[in-house]
């Protein structure tokens, strides 16, 4: 089950975002999983709590979008939509297709709890060490 | 209002009075729009920078267990390890059963202990790397874990993919796992010499599923028993081994033909987040 080390990918990737926007907590992950991707979202949200427990993100919701399966035909131009075992184009059968839409694999967006921090905070140094003068 | 990534903080917490105001929570959503495998596909980029300074091509096997990874291996090392220096590493089973029948060919193996793991990622290559010298190295196979789930989300920094099919796992199996077989280069069914007696097996069937997944990966037959097949694979990764040499010189490199959705995210995004 390669779910578990895809959550452990995920977790520190929401670290990370969490930790540069001197975050308290974050409250909601939003992932797009497409067929393709070879991720099952069922398994990825069974093994979530696990690699997240004691983290910044321990009671975060996990939102999963799916996505549909999309082709390009590279021989009649046609975008159809396609299922993860047949990819042929459905305007002219052809194989020559290209996924457009079905693969991903993607850490969309977060919601995070962030404190409003005074200026002469660390927290408020990092955020704008980061981000710039505002 | 933070302008790199749209969050909606302000910093505005001075007060006229020139107090501080008080610490208050907030939610600010953040768009991230990166590959969840973000970190692993940064590993594998970094192994493929090694393989391309040292000239070696990297094929990474992949199938079930059993359907005959170690003894194509074999075969590849008597057939053409004359011509070209061969070295594996070793994921499938954490016994060292496998590199010690690779090594018995005179040719370095390094195991990786997965432990549970059923697939290998580009850290775990990463660390075997440091186990070998590639300079000494042409052509580098890695044995995946023995499974047709999960080692195809997981870049290695390899060139080439190969996916393995044997006659008496059945023709429908492209169709049952379409994403590893879709991650395939090169598509082989292995055990050809079992087909007479598994006459339910269709190669043109196993082929056509692997053309209804849109790939143009060629699908030969093989058998380490016969030797059938043997020449083909050969002549695949000669001509691949040259290819790569071309890259080496023209200083660019190739990836497996389906791109793991990272990369793609950011190149479209111009690397807006690196
Ligand atoms: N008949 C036949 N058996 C094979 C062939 N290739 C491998 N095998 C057998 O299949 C079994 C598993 O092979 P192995 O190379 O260990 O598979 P792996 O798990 O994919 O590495 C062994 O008993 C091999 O001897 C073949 O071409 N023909
Ligand atoms: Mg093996
Ligand atoms: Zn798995
Ligand atoms: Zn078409």
């Amino acid at each position: 089950m390669h779910e578990l080390s895809v959550c452990y990918g995920l977790l520190s990737q929401v670290e990370r975002v969490a930790r540069e926007h001197a975050a308290t907590g974050v409250t909601r992950i939003l992932l797009q999983v497409g067929p393709l991707s070879g991720v099952e979202p069922r398994l990825l949200r069974r093994a979530w709590p696990v690699a997240a427990a004691g983290s910044v993100a321990a009671s975060a919701i996990l939102e999963i979008e799916a996505a549909d399966i999309r082709v390009h035909c590279s021989r009649c131009d046609a975008e159809s939509a396609a299922t993860a075992n047949r990819l042929l184009c459905s305007a002219c059968g052809d194989y020559r297709t290209r996924v457009i839409s079905g693969d991903e694999l993607i850490l969309k967006t977060l919601e995070l709890e962030t404190a409003r921090v005074p200026r002469n905070t660390d927290a408020g140094q990092e955020h704008r060490r980061i981000h710039g003068a505002l | 209002m933070c302008t790199t990534c749209g969050c909606g903080v302000d910093t505005d917490t001075v007060r006229v009075d020139g107090k501080l105001a008080p610490v208050r929570v907030d939610t600010e959503a953040v768009t991230v729009l990166e590959g969840l495998l973000a970190d692993n596909d940064a590993q594998a980029a970094r192994n493929r920078a090694h393989f391309d300074q040292h000239d070696v091509l990297a094929v990474n096997l992949m199938s079930s267990p059993g359907a005959g990874k170690t003894a194509l291996l074999e075969a590849t090392i008597q057939a053409l390890g004359d011509e070209l220096r061969i070295a594996v590493i070793e994921g499938d089973l954490e016994t060292e059963n496998d590199a010690a029948r690779i090594r018995r060919h005179g040719v370095p193996a390094i195991q990786v202990t997965t432990g549970n793991a059923c697939h290998l990622d580009a850290d775990m290559v990463h660390e075997a790397l440091h186990r070998l010298r590639l300079s000494d190295v042409d052509l580098l196979f890695v044995e995946n874990v023995g499974n047709l789930v999960c080692p195809a989300s997981f870049d290695l920094g390899q060139h080439r993919n190969v996916t393995l099919l044997s006659v008496p796992e059945g023709d429908d199996k492209p169709a049952k796992y379409p994403v590893i077989f879709r991650a395939a280069d090169l598509v082989l069914l292995t055990k050809q010499d079992l087909a007479p007696v598994m006459p339910e097996f269709s190669g043109e069937r196993a082929a056509d599923a692997v053309r209804s997944l849109a790939s143009t990966a060629p699908v030969h037959g093989v058998s380490v028993k016969t030797g059938d097949g043997l020449a083909d694979w050969c002549a695949w990764l000669r001509a691949e081994y040259r290819a790569q040499q071309v890259r080496r010189r023209d200083g660019s490199t190739v990836r497996p033909r389906v791109q793991p959705d990272g990369a793609r995210l950011h190149a479209a995004a111009g690397g807006a987040r690196s």
